[in-house]
């Protein structure tokens, strides 16, 4: 068992300890579904669908990555979906009917992402209302108010000359041409390295771990708890800002009707990636993993023309066998 | 832990592998089609003609599309995933056209024919367009509207958008017609209900209540037709001709008791159907019409039952 948990420490990097078997497992399941998938169609393991599935996470990624940092501190957000489109909404305002330069739309992104973060956060933090409900509330707020401002219509982008290489474009491939790697997918692989670096070496994120262990034990020994899980809540909604900029450039548009149910997908590849729901526990690492394994599945089953239906049932499979086994490892360690 | 772990991922592995190993001799030309939509029973008569024409020309076909209309996103990575089988020509009907061009361009170097279904794609990149000519379909509506009120009278008419290609053409090709053949009827108002029956409801009520002397009413969709009826029932306005639009249980069992007078079909089994002729006939490099008009077909409580309209009809 030792050198399994060593080889793990070393395909992580910087997260030690509890989410490290659950996070091999993960990596394990989507060696073993590429592999799969490999073998199964010549089709997939090309360049082009790899990049296609690596696209196909980013915006679920980023979305996951936000969401693990709630889910961590024993809270959950259902809001990211919408919040994401709300973003894009503002970010389409403030670069097409305000005609404002790139970077005021990006900061735009961004910063009404944190603010709507912060808005989450104080809804449970201060006003004690449990996250489930004042989520729910902000995602309706929030899917709503997207529909308003946008008029119910699309907002699109072409007027903002290079919106779309945020997403589509490849500095990378500009550099190494054999390997074009879209922007988007870079920029959910910096989001997710800055946020585990949070997690793993910052205040924000001892803290982080502490509120989902045992919130009571931290508000007793003096911390302003209120304050620390709104500044979560806050970097959670400037990551769904992330993911706004990500849709939107790739669509060249802001879709306003977007973003339900995307909540759901970006919660089951945290769970897949072994963050426990009840809280104190969790890496940027697996939930990174558990979004790949999500895409390769659904890819990789449309490769293979897997009748749509079945699609969804085996996803659904899926997610129940990798928090089962979860359950059991932890229950074997615990 | 582990083990039981890889055991589960081995079989799931084994049931991955499974279909393919059948299927491995694939010289069958193999045609993917991306449609806007996928559990509605619209959808669903698309892909039953496509399936037919399939199993007619001897080919592959697979159908998939997002869960609502507004899921853009995923139906890029539906088309992505399907250029990546390499196929011989792609059946696509653009939930947001723009969205889609990169990746159309792609097929479009890879020499991939692209066919564009239903309300098509907004590029000169598809080869063919199969779909209804939601203008004629709405003006044959306004035809049969008049010769059941007895060409005179008041009309009001409640549409799902007025954004949408087909909530555009379906009101323009029932209001023009009525004002350039028939100049004693009067249409008092044109109404939007998002295509939702109960918002097309209470919009059907309040026109009744504002226009007591109505003579008749044109649902431009399933949703908003299906509120007429509502709307007109709840008035206990009997004698008000209702005219609908596409199919579907409800406005079917209005058409059999009386309330609906009758309804315009489109064919979406012929959509499905034409879709993958046309793709066909383009992967083998054959000419192929630019506008294929798949059809529509009116139907009321004498020809409800006939098996050829019965065909196109779903619950």
């Amino acid at each position: 068992m030792s050198t399994t948990a060593e080889t793990s420490r070393a395909k992580s990097g910087f997260s030690l300890g509890a989410g490290a078997y659950q996070k091999l497992l993960a990596f394990a399941s989507l060696v073993l579904l590429l592999i799969g998938f490999s073998l199964a169609s010549p089709n997939f393991m090309q360049t082009a669908n790899i990049i296609a599935i690596l696209q196909a996470t980013a915006v679920n990624g980023v979305l996951a990555v936000g969401v693990t940092l709630v889910i961590i501190t024993g809270g959950i957000d259902l809001s990211v979906g919408t919040l994401m489109t709300f973003c894009a909404v503002i970010t389409g305002v403030v670069l097409t009917y305000w005609g404002l330069p790139l970077p005021l739309g990006i900061v735009a992104a961004i910063g009404t992402g944190a603010l709507c973060g912060l808005t989450s956060g104080f809804f449970v933090a201060k006003m004690k209302i449990p996250p489930f409900i004042a989520t729910l509330g902000m995602m309706l707020m929030l899917k709503g108010l997207s529909l308003v401002i946008s008029g119910t219509k699309p907002i699109y982008f072409n007027d903002t000359p290079g919106f779309t290489e945020i997403s589509r474009g490849s500095l990378i491939g500009a550099v190494l041409p054999s390997l074009p790697l879209p922007n988007g997918v870079l920029i959910l692989f910096l989001t997710a390295f800055a946020a585990s670096y949070i997690l793993e070496r910052t205040v924000l994120g001892r803290y982080t771990f502490a509120l989902g262990s045992n919130e009571e034990s931290v508000r007793l020994s003096g911390v302003n708890v209120d304050a620390w899980k709104m500044g979560i809540y806050a970097l959670s909604g400037g990551i769904c800002g992330i993911a706004g900029l990500l849709i939107a450039s790739r669509l060249n548009s802001a879709q306003p009707a977007l973003g339900q149910g995307y909540e759901l997908e970006a919660i089951a590849a945290v769970v897949i990636g072994g963050t426990s729901l009840s809280g104190g526990r969790g890496t940027i690492l697996g939930t990174l993993i558990g979004a790949l394994i999500m895409a390769v599945l659904t890819n990789g089953l449309r490769i293979l023309s897997v009748a749509q239906e079945w699609q969804t049932v085996v996803t659904g499979a899926i997610i129940i066998m990798a928090v089962y086994a979860d359950m059991m490892r932890r229950r074997k360690m615990g | 832990m582990f083990t039981r772990r890889v055991l589960l991922g081995a079989i799931c592995a084994a049931a991955l592998l499974a279909p393919t190993m059948g299927a491995s001799a694939q010289d069958k030309m193999y045609i993917p089609l991306i449609s806007k939509g996928f559990q509605h029973q619209f959808w669903q008569a698309v892909k039953t003609g496509a399936d037919k024409a399939a199993a007619e020309l001897g080919v592959e076909v697979t159908f998939e599309g997002p869960d609502n209309e507004s899921m853009v996103d995923r139906q890029i990575d539906m088309l992505a995933a399907a250029l990546a089988k390499h196929p011989s020509a792609i059946g696509f009907a653009a939930l947001d056209s723009q969205a889609a061009i990169p990746l159309l361009k792609q097929a479009q170097e890879q020499k991939i024919p692209v066919i564009a279904f239903d309300s098509g794609v907004d590029s000169d990149i598809p080869l063919a367009t199969a779909a209804t000519d939601n203008v004629a379909a709405a003006a044959l509506a306004a035809d049969k509207m008049a010769e059941l009120i007895g060409g005179k009278g008041q009309v009001a008419v409640v549409v799902h958008d007025q954004t949408s290609r087909t909530g555009i053409d379906r009101r323009d090709g029932f209001v023009n017609r009525i004002k350039e053949k028939y100049p004693d009827i009067e249409i008092v108002t044109v109404q939007y209900g998002g295509g939702d029956q109960l918002q097309s409801t209470e919009l059907t009520k309040s026109i009744l209540q504002g226009n007591p002397d109505l003579a008749g009413i044109f649902g431009a969709n399933e949703g908003s037709a299906v509120g007429v009826i509502n709307g007109v029932r709840e008035m206990g306005k009997k004698d008000v001709v209702v005219i609908g639009y596409d199919s579907g249980a409800a406005q079917k069992q209005a058409i059999r008791d009386g309330l609906m007078a009758g309804a315009i079909t489109q064919n979406p089994v012929g959509i499905g159907y034409e879709t993958v002729k046309a793709a066909v006939a383009a992967a083998k490099g054959e000419k192929v019409e630019k506008n294929i008009d798949t059809g529509f077909f009116w139907y009321d409580k004498t020809n409800i039952d006939d098996p050829k309209i019965a065909a196109v009809l779903y619950d």
